[in-house]
Order: C-alpha cells, then sequence, then structure tokens
C-alpha cells in the first residue's frame, strides 16, 4: 500500500477519490511514459498562437497610429467617443488599451484551465508532473501584453512535444519560442558589427547593440547551471552568436522594421542583417561564421556538456528525492544523461528505480501548485475554477508568472512558514465547502493515504465539528501538505 | 487569568485606551530601537540612483542615459539622486539619509539568486552559510527588541535561521472558523515544522487583527511595517522585499516608477512612526550593480558595485560616502561595471553596531564573517 500511495503522491499529482490501489507501482509509471499524450483534447479551447500573435501586431500598429486616428491626424481635435459607467468621457486610447489587456487576460485564464484541467483528469500524472516540471525549468513570466498571451504556449508548444523526447531537442524549441525570445529580450538584440546595427549605429548617439540576457539565462539556468564553468565572456559569445534570433512582427525597438512580409507573424525568424558576423570561441571550442546554424551548434554543445548532464541531474533528484538530493542518485542520473544524449525518459526510467525515491517518509513539502491541484484531484474535481488562479498567486505561485527566469523554487524553505500556512488553512476551508455534501474525509483519507496515515491525523479528522470542516483538515493534514 | 488574545484587545481597546495610558503602553517601546531592511530584488542601479554626475566620464560612459538624472537632488558637488527619490531627498536635507556608493558583497559573478543569497546570508560564497544576516543579528539581542516579522508572504533567506521570526502578508481572505483552527493546532502537534509555523502563524495573526487595514503597493506596505513597528506589542525589526528592479530593457520608465514606489514606502513609513521615526535606522540594499554603461536595449546587464541607502532619523546623514573608483575604462570592474570600494557587510556591521550599542567585533563575528575590517569614514548613526 505504500508504495502505491508514494507513486500516485510524489511521481503523480496525487490519488483522485476514483483512483484504486495500484498492484505495481513502477510498472504503473513506466506505463505513464507511453501513455503520455503531448496534445490532449483539452487543448483544443485554447487561443491558438495565431490568434494571440495577431491581436498583439494589431495593437502594436493601432498604438503607433494613436488609435483608429489616421496618420495625418491630429490629437488636439480628437473628439472622445464613448464615456465610462459613471458618464465620465473617456479617451478611446484607454478605451483600446483596456479591452487589449482584458483580452489577453482572458486568454491567460483560458491557458490556466486547460492545463489545470489536464492535471485534473490526466491517467498520466507522473508525465503531466514532468510537463510541470519542464515549463519551470524553461520558465518565462506571464507579465506584459506579450508574455500574458504567449507564456502558457510555450508550455503546450515547446515544452509538451519533447517532453518524452531528448532535451536538445526541447532546448531547441524553447530558445527558438516568441515567449522566451521576447521574454528575454533577445528579440531586440543586434549585433554590434552587424549590417543594421552599423547603420542605426551612425544614425544615434544611442548605440544598438547586444542583450546577453537570454545567453546568460541559457548558461545559468537552461543547461550548465550557475557552477557549470563559463565565463562572463562565454556569455558575450553566445550572445554575439545568437543575435539574429528574433521574432517576426512582434520585436520591439528599433529591430521592428527589417522584417519582410514573407515572414509570418508571431513565427521565429532569423534576420542575417541584425546578427553579428564573424567567428566565435565559446568554452574552448571553435563556431564557424554562419547565420542561425552558429547558435544552433552552440545550443547543441551545451546540451551534451558534461555540466549540463549534472544540472538537470540535480534538479530532477531534488523532485523526486528531495530537498537535498542524494549524491549517488545525482551520479547515476548524470551518467544515464551523458550515456544516452540527454534521453529524457531513460532518466525518467532511473527515477522510477531509485530507492531514493520510494523513502517512506515524506521527502517534499508541496508547493502551492502541488497543494491545489492534489486537492482538486482528491475531492474528485474536474473543473478548475478560474478564482483559484488569483489564490495561486496569494501563496506566491501563480500559473507560469514566476516573476524570475530561474521559476519558482523547488525546496520547502520557499513554501513553508508562518503566513504560507495560514493562508492554505483559510483557502482549504473554501475548497472543502464545496464539496463537504459529497464527500466525507473520514472515510477518504484512508483511501489516500492508507498505512501512512497517522493516528493523530484520524482522530482530528473524525472529531471535526462538521463535514467541510473534516475535509479541511484533510487538505491541511501533514500527509496532504508534503508528497 | 489573561491570555495573549485577551490581553491584545484590551490593549487595542481604541483610541481611548491608548491615551489614557500612555507611558504603560510606551514605557518599553520608547526605548527601543527600530530596524527596518528593504532588499531590492534584481540589482537596482546604483549609478542611476546615486549619480556621479561630478565624474568627468560620466556623461561619456552613460551616454543618453547620464541625462536620466536631470532635475535630481544635488548631494554635494559629484553626487545627484534620481529625480524620483523626492521624500528620500528631504531626509538628506535634515541630514536623516546617508548614500554609500561603490558598495558590494563578497559576491563578485553576476547571478540573481547567487547574489540575493551573499547579499541575505553575508557569507563569502553563494551557500556558504545556512541562515540570513538578519536572523543572526536578532540571536544577539533579546526581549521585545528582538521580535522581528518579514511583510512577505514567505520568509526571506535574510531572516532565515534558529532565531525565532515571523512572517506576515496582508491577506484579503475571510477568516476561517475558530474550531477549524484549533484543530489544526491539533493536527500538527507532532509535526515539529508545521507546530513551529502553526503557532508563529496564530500569534502573527492576533497582532494583525488589531492593526491591520491595509490597502495595495508600497506605500501600504510602509504604513503596515509603521503599525507594526510602532505597536507597543509589536516587533522592532522587519525586512521588507521590492521587486522589479532587473532594468535590462526600458530603464528610465521603469527605475523611475520602482524607485518612486519605494520614495512612498519610506514616507508612509516616516510618518506612520512619528516620533519613534528618530530611533529608526533603515538599510536599502541590492544584491548587485548593473553596467556602466547602457546595452542596446535601453537598458543596463548585470554588474558589480551599486549604492545603498541609511535612512531614519537615527542616521548621521547628510552625506554620500565613497571611496570613488572612477569610470574610465580601466577603473571599472573587468572593464564593464563599477568597481566595488566599500564592503557591504561591513556598512551593514558598522551601522547596526552604532544603532543597537553593540560591539562592532562582536558584530562583526558572529553575524558578518565575511566583512573584513576596513575602517569607515566618520559615524554612521547619531550619538
Amino acid at each position: 500500500m505504500t508504495r502505491s500511495v508514494i507513486a500516485h503522491n510524489r511521481f503523480g499529482l496525487g490519488a483522485r477519490s476514483d483512483d484504486g490501489r495500484i498492484n505495481d507501482p513502477q510498472r504503473w509509471l513506466r506505463q505513464q511514459l507511453s501513455a503520455y499524450d503531448p496534445v490532449p483534447a483539452l487543448l483544443d479551447t485554447v487561443p491558438s498562437r495565431r490568434t494571440v500573435v495577431d491581436e498583439l501586431a494589431d495593437f502594436y500598429v493601432r498604438r503607433r497610429n494613436g488609435f483608429g486616428r489616421g496618420q495625418g491626424g491630429n490629437r488636439g481635435e480628437q473628439e472622445p467617443t464613448s464615456t465610462d459607467m459613471d458618464g465620465e468621457t473617456v479617451d478611446p486610447r484607454t478605451t483600446a488599451r483596456r479591452s487589449f489587456n482584458r483580452q489577453g487576460r482572458q486568454h491567460y485564464a483560458a491557458m490556466v484551465d486547460a492545463r489545470a484541467r489536464i492535471a485534473l483528469t490526466s491517467r498520466a500524472p507522473f508525465a503531466e508532473r514532468l510537463v510541470h516540471f519542464w515549463a519551470n525549468h524553461f520558465a518565462v513570466s506571464a507579465n506584459g501584453a506579450a508574455l500574458v498571451r504567449l507564456a502558457g504556449l510555450l508550455e503546450f508548444e515547446a515544452v509538451r512535444p519533447h517532453v518524452m523526447g531528448r532535451f536538445r531537442d526541447m532546448l531547441l524549441a524553447v530558445e527558438r519560442h516568441p515567449a522566451m525570445l521576447l521574454f528575454l529580450n533577445q528579440a531586440r538584440s543586434i549585433g554590434p558589427n552587424s549590417p543594421f546595427g552599423r547603420r542605426v549605429g551612425r544614425r544615434r548617439n544611442r548605440r544598438p547593440g547586444l542583450n546577453e540576457n537570454l545567453a546568460r539565462e541559457i548558461m545559468e539556468l537552461h543547461t550548465l547551471g550557475v557552477d557549470g564553468g563559463y565565463s562572463q565572456a562565454d556569455v558575450t559569445e553566445l550572445a554575439r552568436a545568437m543575435t539574429g534570433w528574433t521574432v517576426a512582427g512582434l520585436a520591439r525597438g528599433p529591430v521592428r522594421r527589417i522584417f519582410p512580409t514573407s515572414a509570418t507573424v508571431g513565427q521565429f525568424y532569423f534576420a542575417q542583417q541584425l546578427h553579428e558576423p564573424g567567428p566565435r570561441t565559446l568554452l574552448g571550442r571553435h563556431y564557424s561564421a554562419g547565420g542561425e546554424a552558429q547558435a544552433v551548434a552552440i545550443l547543441e554543445d551545451l546540451s551534451a556538456h558534461p555540466s549540463t548532464a549534472r544540472h538537470l541531474a540535480t534538479k530532477l533528484a531534488r523532485h523526486f528525492a528531495g530537498d537535498t538530493p542524494p549524491d549517488a542518485l545525482v551520479d547515476r542520473l548524470a551518467t544515464t544523461y551523458r550515456g544516452t544524449e540527454g534521453d529524457l525518459p531513460s532518466l525518467y526510467r532511473v527515477l522510477i528505480d531509485a530507492p531514493e525515491c520510494w523513502v517512506d517518509e515524506p521527502v517534499k513539502f508541496k508547493t502551492p501548485w502541488e497543494w491545489i491541484i492534489s486537492g482538486f484531484r482528491a475531492l474528485g474535481s474536474r473543473e478548475f475554477d478560474r478564482r483559484i488562479n488569483g489564490v495561486l498567486r496569494q501563496l506566491g505561485q501563480p500559473v507560469w508568472t514566476p516573476g524570475s527566469p530561474a521559476g519558482f523554487d523547488d525546496i520547502a524553505a520557499s513554501w513553508s512558514g508562518a503566513s504560507a500556512l495560514t493562508s492554505r488553512v483559510e483557502l482549504a476551508q473554501r475548497i472543502a465547502d464545496r464539496s463537504r455534501d459529497r464527500i466525507d474525509a473520514r472515510q477518504l483519507a484512508p483511501r489516500l493515504f492508507g498505512d501512512m496515515l497517522s493516528d493523530r491525523t484520524a482522530r482530528t479528522i473524525a472529531s471535526a465539528e462538521s463535514a467541510g470542516q473534516g475535509l479541511a483538515l484533510l487538505l491541511v493534514s501533514p500527509e496532504f501538505l508534503r508528497r | 487569568m489573561l491570555d495573549r488574545r485577551d490581553f491584545l484587545r484590551s490593549g487595542a481597546l481604541g483610541a481611548a485606551g491608548f491615551m489614557l495610558a500612555p507611558y504603560i503602553a510606551f514605557a518599553q517601546a520608547e526605548t527601543d530601537r527600530r530596524f527596518v531592511f528593504v532588499i531590492l530584488r534584481g540589482a537596482a542601479d546604483g549609478l542611476a540612483i546615486v549619480a556621479p554626475t561630478g565624474d568627468p566620464e560620466f556623461t561619456g560612459v552613460r551616454r543618453d542615459f547620464a541625462r536620466h538624472s536631470e532635475g535630481g537632488m544635488r548631494l554635494g558637488d559629484f553626487f545627484t539622486l534620481h529625480p524620483a527619490l523626492a521624500e528620500i531627498g528631504q531626509l538628506y536635507g535634515t541630514d536623516e539619509a546617508l548614500f554609500a556608493h561603490a558598495v558590494a558583497s563578497a559576491y563578485r559573478e553576476r547571478s540573481h539568486f547567487d547574489g540575493q543569497n551573499v547579499l541575505e546570508t553575508a557569507a563569502s560564497a553563494p551557500y556558504g552559510l545556512r541562515d540570513g544576516w538578519m536572523n543572526r543579528f536578532v540571536g544577539q539581542l533579546s526581549g521585545r527588541q528582538a521580535e522581528a516579522i518579514a511583510l512577505s508572504s514567505t520568509m526571506p533567506m535574510v531572516l532565515r535561521g534558529s532565531a525565532e521570526a515571523s512572517s506576515y502578508a496582508p491577506s484579503r481572505m475571510p477568516d476561517p472558523e475558530i474550531g477549524l483552527l484549533r484543530r489544526v493546532s491539533m493536527l500538527y502537534e507532532d509535526d515539529p515544522m508545521l507546530h513551529a509555523d502553526w503557532a508563529q502563524a496564530q500569534e502573527t495573526q492576533e497582532l494583525a487583527e488589531d492593526i491591520d487595514g491595509t490597502g495595495r503597493g508600497e506605500t501600504a506596505l510602509g504604513e503596515l511595517a509603521a503599525r507594526f513597528l510602532s505597536d507597543p506589542d509589536g516587533t522592532r525589526i522587519a525586512a521588507i522585499e521590492l521587486r522589479g528592479w532587473d532594468t535590462h530593457a526600458n530603464q528610465r520608465g521603469r527605475l523611475d516608477r520602482r524607485l518612486g514606489a519605494l520614495d512612498g514606502m519610506i514616507g508612509a513609513l516616516r510618518t506612520g512612526l512619528g516620533t519613534i521615526w528618530r530611533d529608526t535606522l533603515v538599510i536599502v540594499a541590492t544584491e548587485f550593480g548593473r553596467t556602466a554603461a547602457p546595452n542596446g536595449t535601453g537598458g543596463t546587464d548585470h554588474g558589480t558595485a551599486s549604492a545603498a541607502m541609511l535612512l531614519g532619523g537615527a542616521v548621521s546623514g547628510g552625506r554620500v560616502l565613497a571611496d570613488w573608483p572612477g569610470l574610465r575604462q580601466p577603473d571599472l570592474q573587468d572593464g564593464r561595471d563599477l568597481r566595488p570600494t566599500m564592503s557591504m557587510d561591513r556598512l551593514f556591521a558598522g551601522a547596526l553596531a552604532e544603532h543597537f550599542a553593540l560591539d562592532l567585533e562582536l558584530v562583526l563575528q558572529s553575524v558578518f564573517p565575511a566583512a573584513g575590517a576596513a575602517r569607515l569614514d566618520g559615524r554612521l548613526i547619531r550619538a
């Protein structure tokens, strides 16, 4: 029974109230690696790339043109065209901006909703946990007009297709995705000696140039890791190699005028005229001159680097074996990564077979997302209340919005503490009240935790004043807060 | 018997009870020192905040960014304060603000996460110490004076450690029923971690019930901090985190807004503290600075040294403390960043030792082991 509980909670996203006991937990997990569906039907309802990028491009154009005024229009003669609820006249620009922002929030909410419903209903919850893991590894933040629309698409379009593939392919898909190129300013980075850089540089005192933000985070966060043995010079070389990687129609600043009409708006675009010419040397390797392929070659080498193997192995081990990952497990994962050219399912099989991942005591304190999703699963919910993302925000983990390219932390110290616990108790009460007529916590608790359920938790739940209170206690029990 | 909850209620019977017995309520509070540490997460640009406009290289290095300090208050004949910092400029005028420039922690790489870890642990290298320096410092204090809080939904590294500290984020959620709270306490009886967190939560919640009523934004955060710090049963030490300083693009507008928010928070804190402001030290610091030159996208990239602020009625201010390293190409760290000439840890240690009348050597040994022994020029805190 214990291993079945661990398979559901530590590897999966928490048992659903209708899940039975698993007879062969390791086999159950292995089967998910092939049963995983990269494009589940629930994604059909999500706004498409086409929809959101056209909206964005259109908004940028309208904003430059002053929203509906002709190009030669005179601001002073503009008549207000609408009134707000108090009968006050509203500047049409404000109206346009408000409705555009509202539209963006709606798209984001629809994407969060799809992600949550997949997580709540999936029969391959281990695989879905890995989707969340990699999306957080390649974190962007859903802030601002572009990213609020694109952050979810990074997970759906660049992460999901490669979760059961090779890391190299996921890396390339992510770094070419508009969400990443825009989030870390790559789309506007200009080679100072590129044709465009030289032309603009002559005209202005303001020297256009490199932005090394994405290059740094690729090395520090996506591949080698902060102690991965690279220098500032390597970061700058990668930044130079990546100039030209941009997004058609959505790059802002002086770069925005370079795209030919044949380029599809919102797609990755390699702009030779932004690309810093010449060969590059990085981590002791030489990369000959050549447009887009130069950075691709570097990214491929970075993905194969032993530091990358170690960095990814450490993060995976931390996610499944505890905040201080056991060295032996990290070693096995890193060795497997190098031996299989970064084949991700091979790493997952190491985790499934690792005794370090099956210790009886819980090894992780759930993040707010893990806690909410496992709570909804336990209550048998298939729908995700849109207000819940507001609560996740209050708990410090709004979906796809870590606020930093490092993603959300994966250690207890970041999520535990007095105020975090208070918020969970308050929220548990609200969630529980919606299910109290359907579910008896006294019966649910042993189904979820089997012989891992402590006497104290069982007794406290039994002492509850009401069915709702019993469920709330179950949701904040030590067993439920950890995995 | 009067339990803690009842005591807090009776202590807050309202303005009437307050006014009738001011000496009893404030007897202890009057003598306590207040300390607030404000972390600017994301590497704030020291060369924009306290601009060395008197440096002959300034305009050449900063190019069009040199104009961003126009309209700012002059700090002597060499530096100019960012124009968004009106409240803080007033404090400088009344000698209640001291700016330290070209300061840095022991960290010399350019990762936010490692840099913040060193800023908050005061270790010589990332992850070299497991607790935060504020927590170690709180361990040197006792009684009410040692009550510390982080105004944050989770405990920041700087206050993590073995000494007791609480965290509080204003909640907009309805209060849970008392019966549930009591049973949650039962539930955690055998779980040391959750038990400690929950005990803390209960205590903070009781305090907050009396003084909450906050809105959004940094000004509200300043007001909330002032309430915690001025309540006779409140905390004496607080940590506040402000995000959004990583200005890789569009630095001018973003920094205007973030500095405006910081300025509003400091103003609200000063107003809220009233006469207690004279016993208050506020330190504002960031993990590292940014490149001296702007990048190609109207921003700056990760750098090394930055500026820090000591604010408060207790501060011996009205000056900029700096061993100015210069902005010529060979003067710059790695040819790109402001070179550090002052240890941030040493600055913190000096200010805290003077503010709390503690032995500097003791503070250095027990709280800032990587600070070094450099001397700082003059008093940081009024004698």
